[in-house]
């Protein structure tokens, strides 16, 4: 049986466009089909912004890179109408183990916070999660919806104007050029348009290579590896090295060793050394067989802007980070959220050309906290120097008796939402409410009478008041807020979060769930003039 | 402000260093290294505040500079 990603799910079929006599004009066209650039044409396309997507390749990522998810990311998969299938297929976990050299120091518990409809973290393969992206790009096709997914489209050259960008596009059946007025650019760590447009991506360089082995385990095998995220520092199985193991959804285990700068890459991937490296960890008489296997490396860098002119870039090809604390897609699922409204006010014409450099902003803050999180983790994970190795052990030791270093303990740090603290975008912060929901923050779920909260924020704005009257709708500009009122009572937990100790609460949320005012009272005025600086109008 | 106390502070100071030096008595380099690591970091853990770390650190980097 063939698995799913050697199947082609969206083969190149030719265009009416390439035999067209002048190229054709689209509003948006993504480069890019993998998760960044499905998740930014699935959210236009709901809002009913045409879109095309074109990639040179024609199904999902080649065996898994990606197989951790945050909460964050399902929320804002399940606006997309794709987190559901996600969390169903996906292993959620919540005890993690921490080894040095021979013994385990300690274990945690992630202690999910409860009164949320999403867990803290899933592990899907990168090809499922793909898989179910395309899937809803199927479901909004069948509804009509404005989406095209153009396989076997590689993009070799791109020109840049004023108000549009012009896309020369190689097919099996020969090229053909397309104009776009919006370009956005998920073309991946390697993105050809940033080097076309001659742009930079500078950052740090880790010298390590880390091998992975996706292992489905013989189910006698099994037994002994629970649901959990094991994480070794110097074991006897790869001296002077980490490995990780953490469960994927049908019996496959991830193992990533770490394995050094001077490597040779094809010795080390041959199938008999990697074989004999999982033995050497699992025993002589394990039985597995290997799904996927790669060498990677990475660097922490992002580009100066993400956004030039009508161009925007998202996801790998905007910013890379380490793997460790899983924010490679989580955070560019966070660049979409961000971009797509604002795309939509200034196509719209509710809202000036400007807006769009405040998701270069947002986002390049976003980018900055991931970078100084996942380096760290990598400082702790390969020490630099002796001194460097010297305190990451003393933290080591010390976790195992005392429970003060475990803090200390750096593996990854798993990704949580950005808040956008500073942005131009943000309004006022009256009214004594909690601090975790001031304004740039994402919105926590909460249950409410009528089911959780964060179904039913999004994709508008909106004013969240608890006791306190507002209006049905108020308008500005062309922009409408819609009401969303709530009680003090929907839940302990919505209370706690959203009130505090205070009596009544005012939240104007942004379409992508963020938090851009509040208050303790409604005032019109107030609002009008929050919503004007949301939008860029202030 | 930090709290950093720099005035004496230890009562029967030369007691303290001989205990301090005796730890470290028949160990190699590399195990008195890993020493002053937990040491400093059971130290900096007691004292806790962010402010009086920063600023001990800084005493520590600058005081053999002359
Ligand atoms: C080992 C490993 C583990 C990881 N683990 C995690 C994790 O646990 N959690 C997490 O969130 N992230 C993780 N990541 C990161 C995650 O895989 C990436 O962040 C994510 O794939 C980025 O998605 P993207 O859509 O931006 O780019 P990509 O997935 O790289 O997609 C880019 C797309 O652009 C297309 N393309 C490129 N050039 C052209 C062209 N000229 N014309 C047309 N199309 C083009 C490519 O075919 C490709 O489909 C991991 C990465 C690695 C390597």
């Amino acid at each position: 049986m063939s698995k799913i990603f050697e199947v082609p799910m969206y083969p190149y079929a030719r265009s009416a466009d390439q035999d067209a006599l002048t190229p054709v004009r689209h509003p948006v066209v993504v480069i890019g089909a993998g998760p960044i650039g499905l998740g930014v044409a699935i959210d236009l396309a709901q809002q009913d912004v045409p879109v095309v997507v074109v990639d040179d390749n024609d199904r999902v990522s080649f065996g898994s890179r990606a197989i951790c998810f945050a909460k964050r990311p399902l929320e804002i998969l399940d606006r997309l109408g794709c987190g559901a299938p996600m969390v169903d297929k996906g292993v959620t976990w919540n005890l993690g183990k921490v080894f040095f050299d021979e013994r385990q120091i300690y274990d945690f518990n992630l202690l999910d916070e409860d009164g949320h409809k999403n867990p803290a973290f899933i592990n899907l393969q990168q090809y499922y999660f793909e898989e179910y992206m395309i899937n809803r790009v199927r479901e909004l096709q069948a509804e009509g919806k404005p989406i095209e997914l153009r396989g076997g489209n590689k993009v070799s050259a791109i020109g840049t104007h004023e108000d549009h960008t012009t896309l020369e596009i190689d097919t099996p059946e020969g090229p053909y050029n397309l104009e776009a007025d919006w370009l956005i650019a998920c073309d991946g760590a390697n993105s050809p348009t940033r080097r076309m447009l001659g742009l930079d991506f500078v950052g740090r360089v880790f010298e390590d290579n880390f091998l992975i082995a996706d292992t489905i385990m013989d189910p006698e095998m099994q037994k002994n590896f629970p649901t959990e995220r094991w994480f070794w520092f110097d074991p006897p199985f790869n001296r002077g090295q980490s490995v990780l193991l953490h469960k994927q959804p049908d019996n496959v285990w991830r193992v990533d060793f770490q394995i050094g700068w001077d490597i040779d890459r094809e010795k080390e991937l041959k199938e008999e050394n990697i074989r004999a490296r999982l033995h050497q960890m699992f025993g002589d008489d394990a039985k597995f067989e290997l799904e996927w296997t790669s060498i990677y490396t990475f660097q922490c860098r992002r580009m100066e802007s993400f956004r030039k002119g009508r161009v925007l870039f998202a996801g790998d090809s905007a910013h890379q980070v380490s793997p460790f604390g899983a924010r490679g897609a989580n955070s560019g699922l966070q660049d979409t959220d961000n971009l797509a409204w604002k795309l939509r006010l200034v196509m719209d014409g509710t809202a000036p050309d400007s807006l769009m450099d405040t998701y270069s902003d947002e986002r390049v803050y976003g980018a900055d906290e991931n970078i100084l999180n996942s380096s760290r983790s990598t400082d702790f994970i390969t020490p630099k120097s002796d001194t460097s190795r010297t305190f990451r052990n003393a933290v080591l030791d010390l976790a195992e008796a005392h429970d003060f270093a475990r803090p200390l303990v750096n593996s990854g740090r798993l990704s949580v939402p950005c808040t956008y603290d500073g942005s131009v975008l943000n309004g006022p912060d009256e009214g004594g409410l909690p601090v975790d929901l001031r304004p740039g923050s994402s919105a926590k779920d909460a249950p409410t009478k009528d089911g959780w909260l964060l179904d039913r924020l999004g994709d508008r704005f909106q004013l969240l008041a608890v006791g306190v009257d507002i209006p049905d709708t108020l308008e500005d500009g062309g922009i409408t807020v819609e009401a969303l009122r709530l009680a003090a009572d929907e839940s302990p937990q919505f209370a706690q979060r959203y009130l505090g100790e205070a009596s009544s609460a005012v939240y104007l949320m942004r379409p992508d769930q963020h938090v851009a005012a509040r208050w303790a009272d409604y005032n019109e005025a107030a609002v009008i003039a929050a919503l004007k600086t949301a939008t860029g109008r202030g | 402000m930090s709290d950093l106390n720099t005035k004496a502070n230890i009562a029967g100071a030369d007691d303290f260093y001989a205990e301090l030096l005796s730890i470290h008595e028949g160990r190699s380099k590399e195990q008195s290294d890993a020493i002053n690591a937990r040491l400093i970091l059971l130290l900096a853990n007691h004292i806790g505040d962010r402010a009086t770390l920063s600023d001990a650190m800084q005493k520590a980097v600058t005081a053999g500079q002359g």
